[in-house]
């Protein structure tokens, strides 16, 4: 079906220069992050998620890859997710539990209840939570970057972007100032083929996203975002050379979004057939396990023991959180300002 | 002491900052080699370097939008709209991701948002607005209006120490108009969300910020000369986060309150304020709180029609006569 398969871009005959030790690492994260979420429909069908439930099904495979790429660690590279790049959060050092409170609008979860799914950050680990405004974080991380150029740090931003947001003015603003600038600013565009339910035929009139990145003049590849290696060696070239300070990079990859907008979405414009190729000859995951395993790089074995662990993570992040209160009322009034820290309440209240 | 005007004091504030911190830069259209299109940051790039004082594209959400992640970054950014009409244009950036960040996720974000406001200057419909109503709704943001060269200079200051984001207008009629002896070599910051007296009366106030604190104190003058009335005057300097305590205390001095804004009515800051007074201070109140603002209608170009929708001294003295009478 060459019509609605990703491009086949060959992965380097020797895994990217990675150890055997992060190739297991990033299973490692590819599994947890399937596996968090498998979680997170368990307990979105007992009510215990507030509200929607995105899931990165079908896409995690990029979204770890290219974080992978990052020099991650405190104060050193920083990325922008997207609701499916909860795999890149986990890599860079967001924990399950973290997510499992969001999700549940717990008191302890990293916004206090604020916020929802994986809209949170982790400045020092390198992470900044998006808001539901697509776009917005291309500027923002512009800044981000030019604050590293400004101060002569080695360090590099990435920002994820759908592509739907490609249609976004701020998208544009963003890429266009950062390219200007010349700022150590890696893009990752996601092809998934589906913006909520409008097709990219209805979105935009290039064939390949990364045909945009000329008009702005900074380089553009188009990757197979469901080759874990393939994106892995794409983003760490881009990251590489936007360090040394030539500037944006941009990279498409070709994924494909197996679920829905979000869990209550049924998919019915999608046609059945098509999630079955993807499910079936196109996972990034079982790509990933099979590169692994034919070329002998690891053994079964060891991946059984990664699921097994993974599992036992996630039930004991599960239980250690399920039953935690959601955060009091009155803490809604705190930290609109730095000064003042609170708010009062309104007079109809003490009466 | 040396006398400077209003636009010189916001200058001096703006460098003294850029000398006292390393963090504090300043970005925006044509603000570098230039110096900016009122000349505000004239000389700036050759003192403190292109990295400091960065032309940028026409681009405003990205100008605010990277001005918000450098602040997350523990930078002090300094975004210039070359008019403040075009502060629209980030509206989202300043409404749903600055405003929000803190309160959100956390986020610190510092940062300073500025540009020339305001009519009374045959600018037309895209270069004479006051867009202060527009986010004096948002949470999370903070608005100061100053309205004479000392507040300039404080309130700019103020604003680039402050720990939240503050939209900070200025008004391009005030610019070359305003003069005033400011002391040298000293630092000199206006607190946010302090109101001024600007004149001390009995019998009315009027409550009143930016440009119009001129008129209203034109108004005050000409009101004791010809009816011997006192009329006192407050100058709000901040209006986000508002200073009920001082509309409270000139409230409940003189009884009668006018509202004077050069904004258009419907929606704009003066219903806010009183809703507020009749909240808190109904029982000092002795007639109607009323207004004096611009016609709801988009600022139109020529100077017959500019004149007639904009408050004018004259509506003032007329409104604060009946005022007075009721």
């Amino acid at each position: 079906m060459p019509s609605r398969a990703a491009p086949t871009t060959q992965s380097p005959p020797v895994p990217a220069g990675l150890t055997r030790d992060q190739l297991l690492d990033m299973y490692r994260y590819l599994r947890l992050t399937r596996t968090l979420e498998e979680r997170l429909v368990a307990l979105y069908r007992q009510s215990k998620v507030i509200g929607g439930l995105f899931r990165s099904l079908g896409q995690e495979g990029e979204s770890v890859a290219s974080a992978y790429a990052l020099d991650r660690g405190r104060n050193r590279d920083v990325l922008s997710p997207l609701i499916r790049n909860l795999g890149s959060m986990l890599v860079m050092g967001a924990q399950p539990i973290q997510i499992l409170r969001q999700y549940m609008a717990k008191a302890e979860s990293p916004t206090r209840g604020r916020e929802l799914n994986v809209h949170f950050n982790d400045l020092e680990r390198g992470y900044l939570g998006q808001i539901s405004h697509l776009g917005d974080m291309v500027p923002v991380m512009a800044g981000i970057a030019l604050t590293f150029k400004l101060r002569g740090e080695p360090r590099v931003g990435l920002v994820y972007i759908g592509d739907g947001a490609t249609s976004t003015g701020t998208f544009h603003e963003g890429l266009n100032f950062a390219a200007v600038q010349r700022v150590p600013l890696v893009v990752i565009v996601e092809y998934n083929r589906w913006a909520y339910s409008t097709p990219p035929e209805k979105q935009f009139a290039v064939k390949d996203l990364a045909e945009k990145a000329k008009g702005y003049g900074v380089p553009g590849v188009t990757v197979d975002g469901n080759d874990v290696l393939a994106v892995y060696e794409a983003t760490r070239f881009a990251v590489e050379r936007a360090r040394g300070g030539h500037g944006v990079h941009v990279i498409e990859v070709k994924t494909y979004r197996r679920k829905g907008h979000a869990e209550h979405d049924d998919q019915h414009y999608v046609p059945k057939d098509e999630l079955d190729w993807w499910a079936k000859e196109n996972d990034p995951v079982d790509r990933y396990v099979k590169r692994l395993l034919q070329s002998e790089w690891v053994e079964e074995r060891e991946l059984q023991a990664i699921d097994e662990r993974t599992k036992a993570e996630i039930d004991q992040a599960t239980d250690a959180c399920v039953d935690e209160p959601l955060p009091p009322g009155d803490s809604a009034l705190e930290g609109v300002y730095a000064n003042p820290p609170a708010l009062t309440p309104h007079w109809y209240r003490t009466l | 002491m040396a006398e400077v005007t209003y636009l010189e004091a916001l200058r001096q504030g703006l460098w003294e900052e850029m000398e006292r911190d390393p963090r504090v830069f300043i970005l925006g259209e044509d603000v570098g080699a230039y110096g900016g299109a009122f000349k505000v940051t004239d000389g700036f790039a050759k003192q403190f370097g292109e990295e400091r004082v960065i032309d940028t594209p026409i681009s405003e959400a990205a100008i605010v939008g990277a001005a918000a992640g450098a602040a997350h970054m523990g930078m002090r950014p300094v975004a210039e709209m070359q008019f403040i009409d075009f502060i629209s244009c980030a509206y989202d950036m300043l409404t749903n991701y600055v405003a929000t960040a803190r309160y959100r996720a956390g986020l610190a974000t510092p940062m300073v948002v500025r540009g020339p406001c305001g009519g009374y200057v045959r600018g037309g419909p895209f270069h004479s607005q006051n867009p202060e109503a527009a986010f004096f709704h948002t949470p999370g943001l903070k608005i100061v209006y100053p309205a004479t060269a000392r507040d300039a200079k404080g309130l700019i200051k103020a604003s680039i120490r402050d720990d939240d984001p503050v939209i900070y207008l200025e008004h391009k009629w005030l610019y070359r108009r305003i003069k005033e002896q400011l002391p040298e070599g000293e630092d000199l910051l206006t607190p946010i969300g302090e109101a001024r007296l600007a004149r001390e009366g009995k019998d009315l106030s009027i409550v009143t910020y930016g440009a119009t604190v001129w008129k209203a104190l034109e108004a005050a003058e000409q009101l004791a000369k010809d009816d011997g009335l006192s009329v006192e005057v407050l100058d709000l300097r901040t209006l986000l986060p508002m200073d009920d305590a001082a509309i409270m205390r000139t409230v409940e001095k003189t009884n009668k309150v006018l509202i004077v804004h050069e904004d258009t009515r419907t929606g704009g800051v003066a219903g806010e304020i009183a809703a507020r007074i009749n909240e808190q201070a109904f029982a000092w109140l002795d007639g109607p709180i009323m207004r004096v603002t611009a016609h709801d209608v988009p600022l139109p170009y020529a100077p017959t029609l500019e004149d007639f929708v904009l408050p004018q001294t004259e509506d003032i003295v007329k409104a604060a006569r009946w005022l007075a009478a009721y």
